[in-house]
Order: structure tokens, then sequence, then C-alpha cells
């Protein structure tokens, strides 16, 4: 019985872990082309250093921006404020944002998953109402999921929303929400009933007004001195009966699609694509024999992360569920851009600086400090591994 | 052009399935030319995929090429069926007609040079040529040579050089072939897409699906033992440090895997030597880092030569090298990407 599931665990690796190559349409590419001509004219000439914070970058004008363009909910209804695009052009958007360093902090979550999530989950008044202000690029959205005691394990979360007039009582504390003291909104899993020994069940999302009475917002600075994430504590915070995101108790199977929304993007192999740039214009036209093939294993792992990420996209966009595709990208990703700092240390001899030094060493110095999050950010290595594990067949 | 692929597919892996055997592959490392095995292969029209049908070939794409090449590697398959699809498609590049029989190249490393001279109304071939893949064995040699004239294909037949037998740790022929004025079955000027490195090129391409197909066997055979063998109890798939390092291990096989069949694309589109460069450079570090962790799961028996994952692991360990190691290929890709430019990168990427 052994041999025979083993063998038939290893037949299904192959099907399982098919990443399909896949080209881009037309319309893609000429959509690319506005798309860079954006961002030529609202970026400018800003340095890498700066272009290195990319979607960490929140900057509500460029928002408006953007959503002006119509560049935000790219692929949904037109009655929600969408453009009903592809979900390949809105890749193409996506990579070019990141890319190019793009401070789309202000929209990126609110447009990768809180809308989203609305369109699958939500209902027909929560759509009209906050989607196509989101499309506007007015409404940043925070992400509710972590708390103190519960990380990788999410489904073990206490925040308590109880059962009141007209809505529900909230206490708890959330933690590492990016951008909470800066969004008008959070979308938080709250527990609504405790199953014992399922911990799984009894989970609800809501939409949170982050200005509500009893929700205190706390700075958590980071290791390099910036405050991006924040303490999210509920004191006896209401919230309305209308704001819960689908039904009670549906929490945790909304929170799992809403996580492969947040892992399946090109943004977890890009983070560092500044630093290779600086990287290969320190070595010049014609780079020493070091440079260069350092240069080109950093472009053969380029390349094949795009295609990699260019395949998930395709799944999205054929309607398929490329959970596990999108945790092996950003397991291999992460793993990759994290590994950038550590290349030019290897190769140039230069100190990372804050305030003074080149555009490189500055890239340097803020991405070395940085890189750590990349594989902690949107599901540990250790959690994207035991996905990959359980697609294997192993668990 | 994927459509045929697709069909492909399984009538491939079924064909290698029921006639690679260990025996096989055994017996071939002995010396043993497997000629059921290649006669299945020219039967199945899968040894002339590029070549057209009015030469006798499956008049196909590179990606047919590359569902083949793949699933070879995944194999093991101790043929010399990569070589003989890109000499059928040089041949056919340059109009030469294209014969039965396993084909190899000439020459495959960096450095060595062969040459054409017209003596006596004939074409004759002349230089050394070292680690040619089945040398003695193949039926003829396709040769990429110089002449006056510029780069040119020559067919020759076996037997016409001086061989001295060499072989790769996957023991596979990989012999020195001395040519000092052999005659030619026939020769031509090379197509127009082809020139003297183009057997590089492509040759580093093919390595790069089978590496591919022999990561692909990698993970299935540790994800299989890690399954079926217990102890502390348990099957030690289910521990969670093996987990962790079969699931690196297919991250590995997926990006070998695209990068690969990139540049098999970029092949059917025009000039792949970029994606090339990059798939031979990715496939090689996964060949290595692979290699090493299929064997940390397998433990002691995966080191013994009555385990058959070594026939996966000495073949990555050689190919990574053959038709130009990563290093070298690397130093290409960044060579090229800085003379363009940091601003010219990142289209250069999306125009991929």
């Amino acid at each position: 019985m052994q041999a025979g599931a083993g063998r038939a665990n290893a037949k299904r690796t192959v099907s399982v872990f098919h990443f399909a190559l896949r080209s881009l349409p037309p319309e893609a590419e000429a959509f690319r082309d506005e798309v860079r001509a954006f961002l030529r004219e609202a970026l400018g000439d800003r340095p890498s250093v700066r272009r290195a914070r990319s979607w960490g970058g929140f900057d509500p004008e460029f928002s408006r921006r953007m959503g002006a363009r119509g560049f935000i909910g790219l692929t949904w209804p037109k009655r929600y404020g969408g453009q009903e695009r592809s979900f390949l052009e809105r890749y193409v958007l996506l990579e070019e944002l990141l890319a190019a360093g793009a401070p789309a902090g202000a929209h990126w979550v609110a447009e990768r998953q809180s809308g989203p999530l609305l369109l699958r989950f939500g209902a027909e008044a929560q759509r009209e109402r906050f989607l196509p202000a989101i499309a506007r690029g007015e409404l940043s959205f925070a992400i509710g999921m972590s708390e103190p005691d519960s990380g990788s394990d999410l489904a073990s979360i206490r925040t308590r929303a109880v059962r009141t007039d007209g809505g529900y009582v909230v206490n708890g504390t959330k933690v590492w929400t990016s951008n909470a003291h800066r969004s008008q909104y959070a979308i938080a899993l709250f527990r609504t009933a405790v199953v014992p020994d399922k911990k799984h069940e009894g989970l609800s999302q809501f939409l949170v007004d982050l200005k509500s009475p009893g929700i205190a917002i706390r700075p958590i600075i980071n290791l390099a001195g910036s405050h991006d994430f924040n303490e999210v504590v509920f004191q006896d915070a209401f919230v309305p009966e209308d704001m819960r995101v689908g039904a009670e108790g549906d929490g945790w199977k909304q929170v799992t699609t809403e996580l492969a929304y947040e892992r399946s993007g090109p943004e977890r192999y890009l983070s560092s694509i500044a630093l290779v740039l600086e990287l290969i214009r320190a070595a010049g036209a014609s780079p020493d024999p070091r440079a260069a093939e350092v240069i080109g294993r950093l472009v053969a792992h380029l390349t094949t992360l795009r295609q990699m990420s260019l395949s998930v996209a395709g799944m999205l966009q054929a309607g398929q569920n490329p959970n596990l595709e999108a945790a092996v990208v950003k397991d291999v990703g992460t793993t990759f851009e994290q590994s950038i700092p550590e290349i030019v240390h290897a190769l140039l001899d230069i100190e990372p600086t804050i305030d003074s030094g080149s555009d490189l060493q500055q890239t340097l110095g803020y991405l070395v400090q940085r890189a750590p999050s990349f594989s902690l950010r949107g599901g540990t290595r250790e959690v994207l591994r035991g996905i990959i594990a359980r697609g294997l067949g192993l668990r | 052009m994927s459509g045929v692929g697709e069909l492909l597919g399984p009538t491939v892996i079924r064909l290698f399935g029921d006639l690679v055997t260990k025996e096989l592959i055994e017996a071939s490392e002995k010396g043993t030319w497997p000629d059921k095995l290649w006669r299945a292969l020219e039967e199945g029209g899968l040894t002339l995929p590029l070549v057209p049908e009015a030469a006798g070939g499956a008049g196909g794409a590179w990606a047919d090429a590359h569902v083949i090449v793949r699933a070879a590697g995944k194999h093991a398959a101790p043929v010399p069926l990569a070589e003989t699809i890109v000499g059928g498609w040089l041949l056919s590049q340059a109009g030469l007609e294209v014969p039965l029989g396993p084909l190899t190249l000439a020459p495959v490393r960096e450095g060595d040079r062969l040459t054409l001279a017209r003596a006596g109304g004939q074409w004759r071939l002349s230089g050394t040529a070292t680690g040619v893949p089945w040398g003695a064995a193949a039926g003829h040699v396709v040769a990429v040579a110089e002449s006056d004239g510029g780069a040119m294909v020559a067919l020759v037949a076996r037997g016409a050089g001086r061989v001295t037998p060499d072989r790769n740790l996957a023991l596979e022929p990989r012999d020195t072939l001395a040519f000092d004025g052999a005659a030619v079955v026939g020769a031509a000027p090379a197509g127009s897409r082809v020139s003297a490195e183009t057997v590089t090129v492509y040759g580093a391409m093919v390595r790069a699906a089978q590496m591919a197909g022999a990561l692909e066997s990698l993970l299935e055979q540790s994800v299989r033992y890690a399954t079926e063998r217990k102890q502390f109890g348990r099957p030690i798939g289910t521990f969670q440090a093996i987990q962790h390092n079969l699931a690196v291990l297919a991250g590995h096989v997926a990006a070998a895997g695209i990068a690969a069949e990139h540049a098999f694309r970029a092949a059917d589109r025009g000039d792949p030597t970029f994606e090339v460069a990059a798939a031979k450079v990715r496939a090689g570090e996964a060949a290595g880092i692979g290699a090493g962790i299929a064997h940390q799961a397998h433990g002691a028996i995966g080191f013994t030569y009555e385990h058959s994952l070594h026939f996966s692991t000495r073949r990555l360990w050689s190919w990574r090298a053959e038709f130009g190691s990563e290093s070298r290929w690397a130093m290409r890709l960044g060579r090229r990407v800085a003379a363009a430019g940091a601003d010219r990168l990142w289209s250069e990427l999306t125009a991929r």
C-alpha cells in the first residue's frame, strides 16, 4: 500500500507543478507602452534609492493619478469603476510599476486583495460603496490578519467579534498592520464563534473603518527606523452588521482566497530590481569577467522568474487556481530578491549608506535592511514550503 | 505547434518508460549500443522533428523537439537523440540530405576548430574535435566547419576520422575525432541562421532541456522515496526538514523547466541566444543544488550503484558543463546586458 501511494504521489508531481509558458497578447503589449509613458512622466528621474521603495512607497497623489488614468481595478466590472480588461493586462501594469519602482503603496493592497475580495464575497452595497472609490485611488486599505500570538498560525487568532444590536463589538489586537495609520479601512479577520478544537471555524471577515471609536493605532517602528507597521487595538469597537464580508463563519475560506491574491503577483521577485540595475550601471558597458558573470546569473534568474510569474498570471486569466504555483514563485522569487544585496556585497567594495554616498550605496543600504522582510510578508518561507510539500503529496 | 507537442508528450513518455530500463542504461554504460531503443525512436518519428516531411522528418517545431528532448533527459535515454535532432536541423538548414541513424555534432567545445577545403573536386574535412557525444557510435557526424567562403555544414560518415574514446561522468561516450582531409558525404554553406557558434548555442539549449527532464526525475524519485522510507516509525517525508528540502527542489525543477522551454520557444521565433544562455545558467544551477538535495533525501542507498538515482545525477553533473558551463554562459549574457546598459534591461526582458 505504502509503495502504491508513493508512486501515485510521484505521478502527481508532474501535473501539479507544470508551469505553462505564456505569451502576452498584442493588446497587453500595446498597453505596456501606455503604462511606460505614464510612468516616465510621473516618476521623472528619481534616484534608485527612492525607486527601491516600490510599493512600500505611500503616495496618495500618485495613486489618484493612477486612478484618473483608469489604472486601478483594471479587471473589475465597469459598473464598479473598473475597465473590464484582462488579467494579463493587469499583469503588465503591475510588472511595469514594480520595474520602475513606482510608489504604489496607497492603493496596492486595496487593488490587489481588498477590492477582489469584495468582488468575490462582498455584498452588492459594499461593492458599490467601496470599489469605485478604490478605483479612483482615493481609498487605502490595510490587512488585519496577524495578531501578537498568531503569525504563521493564522487560524489561531483570538480577536473576538461578538454580536450586539445592529452589528458586532470587537475586542483584541492586530499587529504588523502596514499603513493602518494612513489608510481609511482595513479588511480584518475576527473570531465570531469559538468552536472547540476547530480553530478554522467561527472566523469571519469585516470591513473596518479605522477612524471608528474604540480603535487605537500605535506605530511599530521597523529596524530601519521607518513607520510602516502598526499595532491596531480594538477595545469595544463597534462594527456594523453590513460591514461583514460574506457569511458569518466563512472567514477562513475567504482569507485563504485573499492570501492567494496576495501571493500571486510579480512583487514577489522584483523587490531588489533597483539594486540590480544600479549594479549593472556600476559595472559599466564593458564589465570585468567577475562582474559580467554575476550580472549574467542575475539576468538568468530574472528572466526565468518572469516567465514563472507570467505563467501564474496566465492561470489566473484562465480562471484556474494557481495557489501552489504562486507559492513556488514566491519561494523562489523571494530567495532571489533577498540574495541581491549579498551578491552586491560579494562583488563590490562599497559600504551601504543612508544619507551619504552614491545612489548605489544608498540603494544597497535601503535594501539590505529591507531584505529580511521579503520572505516574511505575505506568508513566511516556511509556510510556503509547507504548501509546496502538500502539493507534492508529502503532507 | 504546441498542439503537436501535447499529443507527443504521452507517446514519448510511454516509449521511454517502456524501453529505457535500468538494465538498458547499465548495458550502455558497458558499451552496448541500445539498438532496439533507437529503432523505436526512429519508427516513432521522434529523431528528426525539425526536418521537413518531404525530407523524411516530422516537419515540426522546436516546441515539439523540447517535449522529446526533455523526456529523453528525464529517462536518461543513453542515445544521442538531442544531438540527432540538432544535427538534422543543421543539415536541413543547409539543404543537405538527412541520413537515417544516429547523428552527432562537432565541434562541441570552445577552441576546437574544423575546416573544410576543396581538394580534387571534393570537400575535405580537417581538424580535431574533442568531447564529441557518441563520436564513435553515431552513424554520421554533422560538422559546422570553416571554409574560405564562411561557415559550412558538412556530413561525414562514421569512420571518417580517427577516434580516441572518452566518456563523461555518466559514462556516455565523449570521443575525440581527428579528421585529416576526410571525405564528406555532403557539404553546403550553412543556412542563414547558422554560424560557427550555432552548435554551441543549440547544444546548450538541448542540454538545458535534458537537465530539466533529469531534475523532474530527481523530484519524482525523491518524493517517492520520502513517502516509502520509514524512520522513527514514520515516512521520512513527514519530517518538516525533508519536506522543505523537497519544496526547494521543486522550485528548482520548475525554474529549470520553464527556462528550457522558453529557450525552445525563442528558437521557433528567431535567434535564441539570450534565452539559451539564461536557460543553461539556470538549469545548471538547479542541477548542482537539485542533485545535492536528492542525494540527501535518499541517504546512503542513493549513493550506491544499485539505486537508480545516479543515472540522473551523474548526467546532471556532466551536462551542466557541456556546451559551455554556467560561468561561460553567464559571462556572455552579462556582457551583452552590460553593453546594452541598465536602462535597456527591463525592455529586453519583457520583449521575450
